[in-house]
């Protein structure tokens, strides 16, 4: 086999690797809610995994900087909410989730994820 | 002089003299045109002059009052969240119209068949280069923008798949135009793919631009029922008639409605009467007569008369609030069958990239030559085809049209899984009274002359068979007597004296009771109509009786005989005894009756029922049989005044119109019809295209995927299923 052709495959096989390593073993750093938390909207969700305590009104307050047309809506399908988040205007968001669980939220069309820790 | 407007909250405000202190407050400011403070909504809205008052001024004159002002958080409009989006948009029209004539011009330029036709200078790579800097850098920009951040966060989606694919076409493109030299050394062709980069682009935006105006149609609904919101009311404040915001109108305030019409607030008629058409919110066609008592719901328009009338509900508690407020949640609920979808998508865009270096080694090792130019076209076709967005849209564009339909007809879902649920029912249960029945009985015969001593008689009554006797006398104009030493006697009747007459009325153990013995033929036969007689005895002796029974409610037989057809059983229960209850299933073609029932029962009956394998949908007020209702696989509430009972419900029918019960479950079966062939279309273009593009069929078929077909196909798979969901919109249910 060509010497170029052996670079392509480890190139390759490093590339998976790495793709794999970047996107689907990254470590979810949680953050601890007491009453209110921002939340940044740009490429993401930062923090992106929030933890609240159950029966408790928590606020999150989502202010989008990113012009990205997907962002534009956040959907917390679990509790019934969907907003608009309209560029540089901070939402707020009141939760006061009943069942203890994971909660997921997402975008309007489901790309860009975040987690909801009820405890 | 340039003034400004600006709407923003106010924290710490608890009643209206916060609003009077604020209000003083922002006025003293200089540059300050005029400000108003809702208590209701925590908000201020002020117009100034920005070269006078600043942003700091308007928070410190808040702050010196002892509230804080949130001015960062200024509340856009829906006028201004309108034309934002429309500027939005229209820059998108206009990147997609630029990219795509450049586009077409490089196309025609480089590509065999067309170039030979083109004017020389388009053949000229360095041209080319110069028109697809624009199209990549200044239309593909909105790529790398949700790209960047995204890889910050270690998150890909959409827009990563489309900015590397189209940045390796470009770059590679840009290479060859500047050092062609140095791959004819290696013995390829310098050949640009300055086509690629840009027709990706312009065809994605175009496919963005259509989605994004498809998607404002899923939304529709919730717009046109804002909209439905009357801005003014006009009412008595001392003693004179003033027009206020809607938003000022306070419970207690006397509103006055002239014809034609909205009216602002719900609230109940004091003086006046009118002809009132309700259809926008209940869907009921044929103007309401409403008198004095009669409740008015906000919104709906007044047609005849004037009349002035008490608000009860205003702000968020009134009747429209609360369906917007509904339909807005179940817009954004969670349907079951999206689980498997969210699960997908968390790790589609990741496995897709894989997918595309797979592609690339494959074809470079394995591929015929040119092998680099191979491997690369078709990574970038697997890049350019992937198309998560449309797996995104499949489910929640159908469950806002389908809700949508629903609260448009007076069908009010309350989210996602009920509509889900609904398609699966094979039982209904329907409460009888007040459901099937109007709930009011009436009389409904009069043997003898009887009617003037019995409505006499049940003045002093509250049982409801006595209302109704009374009703009926009230209607005859009969001269109500006085009656002495009245008594009731519980599960048997009334006895008293009146004109110094011994009078007995009630059923037959209260004749038995008294030693009357009963002279008529009919009772039987009006028994088994369903009917509660009553017999009436004067000083020992029988003269005559009155049958009262509970109306049918105008839809019940036709909606019962709709379910029916439909395939799903329906059932009856009620605590009335066995031989009304049948009478009544008869009349309306039930042939399963729960009779004798007690309120606290009909639980218990349903969890019967339902352990019998069925699927069971249980109808009521959602009032008293709240737990029945919340017990069934679906509960719906039958609406009723101003008070939406949703939440022991899945589903409320404003329209009290028994029809809509099969409509509501056909609307469940078309949603989910067209929820699974989105998806089915949204998964399945993923699972035969991206190994198309990956080249599974070039070996046996000589296949490939051009990237320029990919982003095509690619643009109109999320338009498609949006499309479909909009499709939707044209059932008849």
């Amino acid at each position: 086999m060509e010497l170029d052709k052996i670079f392509v495959i480890i190139f390759s096989i490093a590339g998976i690797a790495f793709t794999y390593w970047f996107f689907l073993m990254k470590k979810e750093k949680e953050v601890n809610v007491e009453n209110e938390v921002d939340i940044k909207v740009s490429g993401g969700y930062s923090p992106e995994v929030i933890s609240i305590a159950k029966g408790k009104t928590t606020k999150i307050n989502f202010l989008r900087t990113d012009p990205t047309e997907c962002l534009s809506e956040v959907v917390l399908g679990d509790f019934k909410i969907r907003k608009e988040l309209p560029l540089n205007q901070k939402v707020t968001i009141e939760i006061t989730p009943q069942k203890v669980g994971e909660f997921g939220y997402s975008c309007g069309m489901n790309m860009y994820h975040g987690k909801i820790v009820v405890k | 002089m340039s003034e400004i407007k600006k709407t923003f909250p106010i924290k710490g405000m608890h009643c209206a003299s916060c609003v009077r202190v604020l209000e003083k407050s922002l006025g003293k400011v200089d540059g300050v045109l005029s400000c108003v403070v809702n208590l209701a909504t925590e908000s201020a809205i002020v117009i100034y002059d920005p070269k006078k008052a600043t942003d700091n001024d308007l928070a410190s004159a808040v702050a010196n009052a002892g509230y804080k002002a949130e001015l960062e958080q200024e509340l856009k409009t829906e006028d201004e969240q309108r034309q934002a989006k429309q500027k939005e948009l229209n820059g998108l029209r206009n990147k997609v119209i630029i990219s795509l004539f450049l586009g077409a011009l490089i196309l025609w330029g480089s590509f065999p068949g067309l170039m030979e036709f083109a004017p020389s200078f388009l053949t000229i790579l360095w041209i080319q280069l110069i028109l697809a800097i624009p199209v990549q850098f200044w239309a593909g920009l909105t790529f790398y923008r949700a790209t960047i951040p995204a890889l910050r966060h270690r998150t890909a989606n959409m827009d990563t798949l489309v900015a590397i694919g189209t940045t390796i076409a470009f770059s590679y493109s840009a290479f060859v135009t500047i050092f062609p030299s140095l791959l004819e050394g290696i013995g390829v062709k310098p050949e640009p793919y300055f086509d690629v980069s840009t027709v990706i682009i312009g065809l994605i935006l175009l496919g963005r631009y259509f989605e994004a105006k498809a998607k404002a149609g899923t939304s529709e609904a919730i717009k046109k029922l804002i909209g439905l919101q009357a801005k003014t009311a006009r009412v008595l404040r001392d003693g004179k008639e003033v027009d206020i915001p809607i938003d000022q109108v306070v419970i207690g305030d006397v509103v006055r409605v002239r014809p034609g019409e909205k009216i602002p607030v719900d609230g109940k008629i004091l003086e006046g009467q009118s002809s009132i058409d309700e259809s926008m919110i209940t869907g009921e066609s044929i103007p309401i007569d409403k008198a004095k008592g009669d409740i008015v719901i906000g919104a709906t328009l007044n047609k005849t008369g004037s009349f002035l009338y008490k608000a009860t509900k205003v702000g968020a508690d009134t009747m429209l609030s609360q369906i917007i407020k509904l339909v807005q949640e179940a817009q954004a609920s969670k349907a079951p069958i999206q689980r498997l979808v969210d699960l997908i998508s968390s790790y589609f865009v990741p496995v897709v990239l894989i997918l595309a270096i797979t592609t690339f080694v494959v074809w470079y090792v394995f591929g015929p030559s040119p092998v680099f130019l191979f491997a690369m076209l078709n990574a970038i076709a697997v890049l350019i085809i992937a198309c998560p967005c449309a797996m995104g849209l499949a489910t929640p564009t159908a469950i806002m049209v389908g809700t949508g339909i629903g609260a448009n007809k007076g069908i009010l879902i309350k989210d996602a899984q009920s509509l889900e649920t609904a398609r699966k029912i094979n039982t209904i249960i329907f409460d009888k009274t007040g459901t099937l029945t109007n709930g009011k009985p009436v009389v409904t015969d009069i043997v003898g002359d009887v009617l003037q001593l019995a409505a006499s008689l049940e003045k002093g009554s509250e049982h409801s068979l006595a209302e109704a006797i009374i009703n009926k006398g009230e209607e005859e104009r009969v001269k109500f007597a006085n009656v002495k030493d009245f008594k009731a006697v519980p599960g048997h009747g009334v006895v008293g004296l009146v004109d110094g007459k011994r009078v007995v009325l009630g059923n037959r153990k209260m004749m038995e009771k008294e030693g009357i013995k009963i002279e008529n033929s009919q009772i039987e036969k009006m028994e088994n109509e369903g009917k509660t007689v009553m017999m009436l005895g004067v000083n020992g002796k029988f003269t005559g009786l009155i049958a009262v029974a509970d109306t049918l409610k105008e839809t019940a037989k036709k909606g019962v005989e709709k379910l029916q057809k439909m395939g799903i059983e329906v059932v009856m229960i009620t605590g009335d005894n066995k031989r009304t209850a049948d009478a009544i299933a008869k009349k309306l073609g039930i042939k399963r009756v729960l009779a004798e029932v007690l309120p606290d029962q009909k639980e218990a009956e349903v969890r019967k029922i339902q352990a019998e394998g069925k699927k069971v949908a249980m109808v009521g007020d959602g009032i008293n049989d709240a737990p029945a209702l919340a017990g069934a696989d679906i509960g719906i509430a039958m609406g009723t005044g101003t008070d939406v009972a949703i939440e022991s419900a899945g589903i409320t029918l404003i329209n009290k119109d028994l029809r809509s019960v099969a409509s509501a479950v056909e609307l469940s079966k078309k949603t989910m019809k067209t929820i699974r062939l989105n998806l089915f279309w949204a998964f399945g273009y993923n699972i035969i295209l991206i190994p198309v593009a990956m080249g599974v069929l070039y070996p046996n078929f000589g296949i490939l995927l051009n990237p320029i077909f990919a982003s095509a196909a690619m643009a109109l798979s999320s338009i498609s299923v949006v499309g479909n969901s909009l499709l939707l919109k044209r059932i008849k249910i």
